[in-house]
């Protein structure tokens, strides 16, 4: 009945596993109390939960992301410290504990921090952006965010019910195989992995889609703002590459519980086509997370320079030569396996041909802030932070794509800083910058820019000691995920690798003060205007928050930079001559409602509760069926009710604050009428 | 090793040098990859150093742009040019060529090092050279030596100024073997052998270890390489005949259980083709990837 779930899965082997899992059960508790305590239940479950709004779950996206950033960063904090005294010493982790944290810090960092945070950046933005109503397919973006969520609670699980997996984010086997790995860690990274995943791939479908048949009149693909051309490639990307990745979690999940030998050691298995698999998808998900990043810092470039993006057409072929290049890449990822010189110099090559187009990105946002008139606003510094660090980064990666410097450098923690000097300057700082930048447009109020500039210097000092001293260490020879070493030598280096962790807690804990400051002064820092930073793009036009809608009539785009067009031209914030009806996708409660029996098919697949798998699967199935006959799934909105909500946005307007800036387009509320002075 | 044109090479030579006398200067041995002590090391390091030149072509101009720009066009400063719609084509073409430019070089670079220092390739070198076979297991390293007849468990020596040729499988999981002072680094695969070619220079006792993590044992899983004189090495191997046992297939079962810190342990007489017979119990006789390679 319970299948291998026994009293035994209890994390009882470890003080310091069980308090991590009583963390999670109490806060767990902690929060629904709180729900239960203001009877929220019923309006998280109406307003949110079922929500099929892109904006509603976009905030649920960022918000899931935010949450897991938390984990993940527990998990960071407690392998540097256990980095840090573990010279001659077993340190404070067994090495079994020790193996489960930087698998699961890996794991979540990527699938369940920067994933949904992207897909929320995405989901908030990219309709707003090309004047759109919804996305292509709303209940499928909801089913995509409790398919996510599904498999982040399934790691979140792992800390209190079994074990999670050893075998590090990319699993490789042997290792991760039941030989090896007999116990339900790697089931629990697989199940993660293949319910997100398709998450994921639907949420690629669905943009790809949205991007391409959705934009609003005049919105033609060369006029697109560069967030959205680059959520269509990480669309694209997505869409193409987690599929790989679904199918190589399952043959390992088939090899582990149906005896199948794909990657095991005998019987005809290979574990080199796991790496290769893998890594189909592993490298294209690399640019699944940075590109969208790329695109916020255009975003936030061209507007706290009051300039126009230099280089937009340049900007759009970079990004789709990297999106395509991405895919030519992935054995650069295993040059030790001893593949032939011709086949390493050419995997090396193209890796660097990336270099190209992503220099010529760097070019063009340099030349954006010349001649500009640049505002420091938060995600201003996080940006120029960015640009000076990534290119660190990626000279680094550079030197790992000569196969012989890669051979001295790989599986070290020269590797560990190059990979994350890619990814927290290239993702998570744009994610941060975006956050930021689109915080009043999604919730309607600006973020303390205090409490913002102190996080944001907290991060960047923080991330340089963390990570630089590992680009020393690799030279050092010390490989990553050492649990504990004899050579004194590394220690120093170690510390100070830990003093960056400890600054990034300072950073991320202002991060938090920034959000709970701004909430409590909401009313001061509210956005009456729905442009609070003098945009450029159409997310600006309309109020903040959007309404249902986003736009009661949809915008005629003239060219690039719709909205500053707009307000140049004065065709800004006009009244229409009347509303019209709209219709609106009904909230659906069946979005979730699969996210749950997902994840319960997962814990019953990761304990062998054959049983359970089944049932979850038919009930899946049937609310599949029963949604797709439903031919009730949409409301009209009045133009009654839409001229309400927009009569309303037009006292907001009258009540803005006059504009902070010098060179003001004319038609901005609050600007000074020509001809009169001042 | 690698040969690169002329016009660049005294540059390359006395940039290389520099940024090799700098970091020996801060730490010597504590930076094995900066002081390697042998050829293939050197050649590998010598590639690292030279690609981080060559991009600061690139880096060097983006720092500089990236502050001045940020300090110059600062929204306070009225003094500086504002033209909210300035574009330049040349400059963008620029952009594009640069890098274009940077990578063709380097892509040249990648396509001859790649060949020169292929792990696969045996080197040259007036010494005798000396074929080890290597067997990763939990959480060790066997060192079968063929022709002296003898296996040791993490222990390796050799004679310095010598080819070393490893031929590397894995009794478990994945590993990876290094020795940073020597350089390479290779994959260990069950049923499927790699190689690895070194050579040290000098006589010199090195750290060798395992980086790809393999399970609970994995942080203990190195071994000592030692570079002895043609004299010193024949007296190691006279010595390791002393040792008695013999590595046969049951002491081999019992060597494979896993066991972390096993002390190095030295096998006076080896079964015949055991490294052969290790490979093939994993591979049915089906000629998989390594073993071909291996021919």
């Amino acid at each position: 009945m319970l299948g291998r779930l026994t009293i035994e899965a209890l994390p009882l082997y470890s003080a310091v596993a069980m308090g991590g899992a009583l963390i999670t059960v109490f806060g767990t508790l902690a929060v629904m109390a709180v729900i239960t305590w203001f009877k929220a239940w019923g309006y998280l479950f109406r307003e949110w939960f079922t929500s099929v709004d892109h904006k509603k779950i976009g905030i649920m996206y960022v918000t899931l992301a935010l949450i897991m950033l938390l984990r993940g960063f527990v998990d960071a904090i407690m392998m540097r410290t256990q980095q840090a005294i573990a010279v001659n010493s077993e340190g404070y982790l067994p090495p079994d504990h020790f193996d489960q944290i930087f698998s699961s810090h890996g794991t979540i960092m990527i699938f369940f921090m920067a994933m949904p945070f992207l897909t929320g950046l995405i989901n908030i933005i990219v309709p707003q952006q090309i004047g759109a109503r919804d996305v292509a397919f709303p209940y499928m973006n909801s089913m995509s965010l409790w398919l996510t969520a599904a498999g982040a609670a399934l790691v979140m699980v792992s800390l209190v019910i079994g074990k999670f997996s050893t075998a590090g984010w990319t699993a490789y086997p042997p290792y991760s195989g039941i030989e090896y790995s007999p116990y339900v860690g790697v089931d629990y990274w697989i199940w993660a992995v293949l319910i997100s995943g398709i998450g994921s791939t639907l949420t690629g479908i669905n943009f790809i889609v949205t991007i391409l048949k959705k934009r609003a009149p005049g919105m033609f693909l060369m006029r697109m703002p560069l967030f959205t051309w680059t959520a269509l490639c990480t669309a694209i990307l997505m869409a193409f590459a987690f599929p790989a990745i679904t199918v190589v979690a399952t043959m390992l999940e088939l090899d582990r519980v149906a005896g199948m030998h794909f990657f095991t050691n005998g019987d005809g298995g290979n574990m080199m086509m796991f790496a290769n698999l893998l890594w189909i998808w592993g490298h294209p998900e690399v640019y699944i997370l940075i590109l969208p990043a790329f695109g916020i810092y255009s975003s936030v470039v061209t507007t706290f320079s009051s300039k126009r993006l230099f280089g937009y057409t340049s900007l759009v072929w970079a990004t789709c030569a990297i999106a395509i290049l991405s895919f030519t890449v992935w054995l650069h990822h295993f040059f030790t396996m001893g593949s032939s010189a011709n086949v390493n110099a050419f995997f090396g090559i193209t890796t660097m041909i990336i270099a190209v187009p992503t220099g010529v990105k760097v070019f063009d946002w340099l030349f954006t802030m010349y001649r500009g008139r640049i505002r420091f606003h938060v995600s201003m510094m996080y940006t120029i932070a960015f640009i000076v660090t990534f290119v660190i980064g990626g000279m680094t990666g550079v030197l790992l794509a000569l196969p012989p410097a890669d051979y001295l450098m790989h599986n070290s923690t020269f590797l560990v800083a190059h990979f994350h000097n890619m990814l927290i300057p290239g993702a998570l700082f744009g994610y941060f910058a975006a956050l930021n930048l689109w915080f009043p447009k999604a919730m309607g109020f600006k973020l303390d820019e205090k409490w913002g500039k102190r996080s944001f210097w907290c991060w960047v000092i923080g991330f340089y000691l963390a990570f630089m001293p590992l680009y020393l260490l690799g030279f050092m020879g010390m490989p990553r995920r050492m649990e504990h070493y004899d050579t004194a030598a590394w220690q120093p280096w170690l510390i100070v690798a830990f003093v960056g962790a400890v600054l990034i807690l300072f950073g991320l804990a202002f991060l938090i003060v920034q959000i709970a400051v701004s909430f409590r002064n909401r009313a001061a820092l509210r956005d009456w205007t729905g442009d609070p930073w003098h945009g450029r793009t159409l997310e600006w036009a309309i109020a903040s928050p959007p309404p249902p809608y986003n736009f009661a009539v949809l915008p005629k785009v003239e060219g690039l930079d719709a909205f500053h067009m707009m307000k140049d031209a004065g065709t800004a914030y006009q009244r229409p001559a009347r509303y019209e009806d709209i219709p609106m996708p009904k909230n659906s409660l069946f979005g979730m409602a699969i996210g749950a029996f997902a994840f319960v098919l997962g814990f019953a697949a990761v304990w062998h509760m054959w049983w359970l798998v089944a049932a979850s699967a038919i009930l899946c199935a049937v609310i599949v069926i029963i949604r797709a006959s439903s031919d009730n799934t949409e409301y009209v909105m009045t133009a009654a009710e839409v001229e309400a909500i927009e009569n309303q946005r037009f006292e907001d307007l009258a009540k803005a604050p006059p504009p902070d800036l010098e060179h003001i387009p004319v038609g901005v509320p609050g600007a000074p009428i020509p001809g009169t002075s001042s | 090793m690698v040969t690169q044109p002329r016009a660049s090479k005294l540059f390359a030579i006395a940039a290389v040098c520099g940024l090799a006398a700098v970091t020996a200067g801060c730490g010597g041995d504590a930076i094995p990859i900066a002081n390697p002590k042998g050829p293939v090391g050197l050649a590998e390091r010598d590639i690292l150093f030279r690609a981080f030149l060559i991009m600061l072509v690139v880096i060097i101009p983006v720092f500089a742009m990236a502050f001045w720009f940020a300090w110059r066009y600062r929204a306070t400063n009225k003094q500086a040019r504002y033209e909210p719609d300035w574009m330049s084509n040349r400059i963008d073409a620029v952009a594009w060529i640069v890098p274009t430019l940077i990578v063709i070089a380097l892509a040249y670079h990648v396509w001859t090092s790649t060949h020169a220092l292929d792990p696969y390739k045996p080197l040259e070198s007036a010494g005798k050279p000396l074929e080890v076979q290597v067997v990763a297991q939990d959480w060790k390293w066997l060192f079968i030596y063929p022709e002296q007849g003898i296996a040791t468990v993490n222990e390796i020596a050799f004679p310095s100024g010598a080819p070393l040729t490893l031929r590397i499988t894995s009794d478990t999981v994945m590993n990876a073997l290094i020795i940073p002072a020597l350089g390479g680094q290779i994959y260990a695969m069950a049923g499927m052998q790699t190689q690895l070619n070194l050579l040290a220079d000098e006589p010199g006792t090195f750290v060798g270890r395992n980086t790809q993590y393999s399970g609970d044992g994995f942080a203990d899983q190195h071994f000592t390489a030692k570079a002895l004189s043609e004299a010193d090495f024949e007296a190691w191997v006279a010595a390791a005949k002393q040792a008695g046992d013999t590595l046969d297939a049951t002491a081999y079962a019992a060597l494979a259980k896993p066991s972390s810190k096993h002390p190095v342990t030295y096998y006076s007489s080896v079964e015949p083709e055991l490294f052969v017979s290790i490979i093939e119990k994993y591979d049915h006789g089906l000629m998989t990837h390594g073993a071909m390679a291996a021919e």
